[in-house]
């Protein structure tokens, strides 16, 4: 997994609540066995419209999708996150997430940001207001700023979680490191709980 | 303090904790299938790692399978994609192995969440995960039951382990009797319509009240079907005498004096009285008419009697937009009456609404009648084969074909048209799914969310009708 650090990218606005999975990506494009080459299927069936925020030549290379609550809602499908991170984002700012979505987007080096209802109506006025609108998205201090630094809000992030994105660690080596207490678990459940096994 | 029994589940099955909360719990039940599961295992042989246990792992092939032509064998699924998928689970079955597994065409496949509780694959007290959302209906057996995605599939399957924090404990208590032709689903329908569909993000939700307790395990699969479409990865139902009768004799549950020992640990998996709940919601069941959805989101529903609400009366300016926006996708127009809304197709299955006590409330409706002449399709998708057995047994194919009905082999089918059953742009479809999101049951497709009754009357009558005046 690509580390995370420190952001400084474009941000495209998708300016709709309850953004779920089918619309992500829709099921047509889920027949791959492979993690990659989604990108063509991000928003697919948005993308018929010029007028889609990804269409609109301004915001080409943008790197952080600026969305609104109960984003990623519906399926555990994490073609949805792989979706996001193959065209580019890596990260997505929101007042909320659904939860299977929120935890999927850490397991591919994509940062879901959790912001307050006021500061991303903010940070949605100024990507209209100000074409190029840049974000500098900083993990280790958890906090968001405008390139220029005159606006800066702060996130929270769970430590575990922040720590394995720092540092692009893989979660299974990780518990592993566990595995005698997770051996010593097992056979204490199974003489306790045989029909379990 | 007493403990909620989301708290026993995930007390029981805590292996690890580290300081800031962030915890690994033991997976007892992994369910499997064909297109969340090839990443995973890829990574897994990448890696050089083996699955930590096997047996602990129940797969079949469902989300992608056609619900036709099954004589033609692997032959008859034309979709290359789909097939590769099929074939990669079979390959990876060949080479890891699982406790069991239902192929394509096997006897006993079907929708995983249909087949898990069917063979007493899924018992009290478990963890049981799956790399599908729905995996909360097993929350039915008190179990800890969620959807993950491919990266934790491949993590659960390296290391038995998950790593999750603990939710908060959400109570929704449904009291009374339901009226006449109500059912789980309009129960399900109800309560996210109060709650809305991120009302239990972060929660567990235990649902309770004396409803509850009277729904078959069918109805309670139900309910804890969508507890993710109202936000909430788990749902779940306490043990009670249902529960046992349900599992007792099940291929895989446990048997003699085992049985004896399992069902008195299960007794115990129930709320302490004085338990505390972060949040508790109460329903009327006497006031829960029939629903159907009217939006793009499952919590857009109203009660079959009522109209298409008015974006105008909407304050909230997000809310209001959502609304104009799901009309125009849904091509309907504000204040219509339900009941005025004419229908394309239907369908009859999925994870939520395909077992036997579902098909047998569709057939009562619709027996001796026929499809109304604008319905262009109505499918009848079983949730397993032997769900499919059973309606046969009964004589209910037949009354489904008599009246028009196309009868299929089981899958997830239309819910999700991974595979050909799909739903084609503008038309509308009466479906007894779980999601009604643009585009989910084929692109442009308009889905309304309903009862298995709901539907069967919709199909004869060719548009919705309020199924407790039907005769």
């Amino acid at each position: 997994m690509d580390k995370f650090t420190v952001l400084t990218g474009l941000v495209a606005p998708l300016d709709r609540a309850n953004v779920d999975t089918d619309q992500i990506i829709p099921k047509e494009h889920l027949k791959s066995i492979k993690r990659t080459g989604f990108a063509n299927a991000l928003f697919a069936a948005w993308r018929h419209d010029p007028e889609f925020v990804l269409n609109q030549p301004r915001y080409r290379g943008a790197t952080i999708l600026l969305a609104r609550k109960n984003f990623g809602c519906g399926s555990s499908r994490e073609h949805a996150p792989w979706a996001l991170v193959d065209y580019g984002f890596r990260c997505v700012v929101a007042p909320s997430f659904a939860d299977i979505f929120y935890n999927n987007c850490f397991k591919n080096g994509l940062l879901p940001v959790v912001l307050s209802e006021a500061e991303v109506d903010r940070l949605f006025h100024d990507c209209a207001a100000f074409p190029g609108f840049k974000l500098v998205v900083n993990l280790e201090q958890q906090g968001v700023s405008t390139a220029d630094g005159s606006k800066s809000m702060r996130f929270e992030v769970n430590a575990f979680r922040k720590y394995c994105l720092l540092n692009g660690l893989d979660d299974i080596g990780l518990t592993l490191r566990h595995a005698g207490k997770i051996r010593e678990f097992e056979a204490r459940r199974k003489a306790q709980y045989p029909w379990y096994f | 303090m007493g403990k909620t029994l989301y708290d026993k589940l995930w007390d029981s099955h805590l292996v690890h904790v580290e300081d800031d909360g962030t915890a690994l719990i033991y997976i007892d039940r992994h369910l499997v299938h064909e297109v969340t599961s090839p990443q995973a295992y890829e990574g897994l042989k990448l890696a050089g790692r083996k699955p930590w246990r096997v047996d602990s792992v129940v797969a079949t092939a469902d989300h992608n399978t056609p619900t036709e032509r099954w004589e033609e064998g692997m032959a008859g699924v034309r979709d290359p994609f789909a097939k590769l998928q099929i074939e990669t689970l079979d390959a990876n079955m060949r080479e890891y192995g699982a406790k069991v597994y239902f192929p394509f065409l096997d006897k006993r496949q079907g929708i995983v969440h249909v087949i898990g509780p069917e063979q007493g694959a899924t018992l009290p007290g478990m963890t049981v995960v799956c790399g599908d959302s729905h995996t909360s209906t097993h929350g039915a057996f008190a179990c800890l039951a969620h959807g993950i995605g491919t990266s934790e599939v491949e993590h659960v399957l390296a290391t038995q382990c998950l790593i999750t924090r603990k939710m908060k404990n959400m109570r929704v208590a449904v009291d009374g009797p339901l009226g006449r032709g109500m059912t789980a689903k309009d129960v399900i329908l109800a309560i996210i319509g109060r709650i809305g569909t991120a009302g239990g993000t972060g929660h567990a939700i235990e649902f309770a009240g004396s409803t509850i307790r009277a729904l078959s395990m069918e109805g309670r699969m139900t309910v804890c079907n969508m507890a993710i479409e109202a936000g909430a990865r788990a749902g779940m139902v306490a043990v009670d005498d249902t529960t046992l009768a349900y599992v007792k004799g099940r291929p895989f549950a446990p048997a003699g004096a085992e049985w004896e020992r399992a069902a008195a640990c299960w007794r115990g998996l129930t709320s302490d009285p004085d338990a505390k709940f972060d949040r508790e919601v109460k329903l009327d069941a006497r006031a829960i008419k029939p629903h159907v959805t009217w939006g793009t989101s499952p919590e857009m529903v109203v009660a079959v009697d009522e109209a298409v609400p008015d974006p105008e009366r909407e304050k909230d300016a997000m809310r209001r937009e959502g609304m104009e926006r799901a009309l125009i996708y849904m091509g309907l127009e504000p204040r219509t009456r339900m009941t005025d809304i004419r229908l394309d197709k239907v369908f009859i299955g999925s994870c939520t609404n395909s077992r036997i006590e579902d098909l047998r409330l569709a057939a009562a409706v619709v027996k001796g009648r026929r499809l109304a002449s604008n319905i262009r399709q109505a499918l009848v998708v079983p949730g397993s084969g032997l769900v499919k057995a059973q309606a046969e047994r009964e004589g209910l194919d037949r009354v489904f074909r008599d009246a028009g009905f196309e009868w299929r082999e089981p899958g997830c089918s239309m819910c999700l048209g991974m595979n050909e059953d799909r739903v084609g742009p503008g038309e509308r479809c009466a479906s007894t799914s779980n999601r009604n999101f643009e585009g989910r049951q084929g692109e442009g497709a308009r889905t309304h969310l309903v009862s298995p009754a709901m539907a069967a009357a919709a199909a004869i009558a060719g548009h919705f009708v309020d199924v407790r005046e039907w005769r």
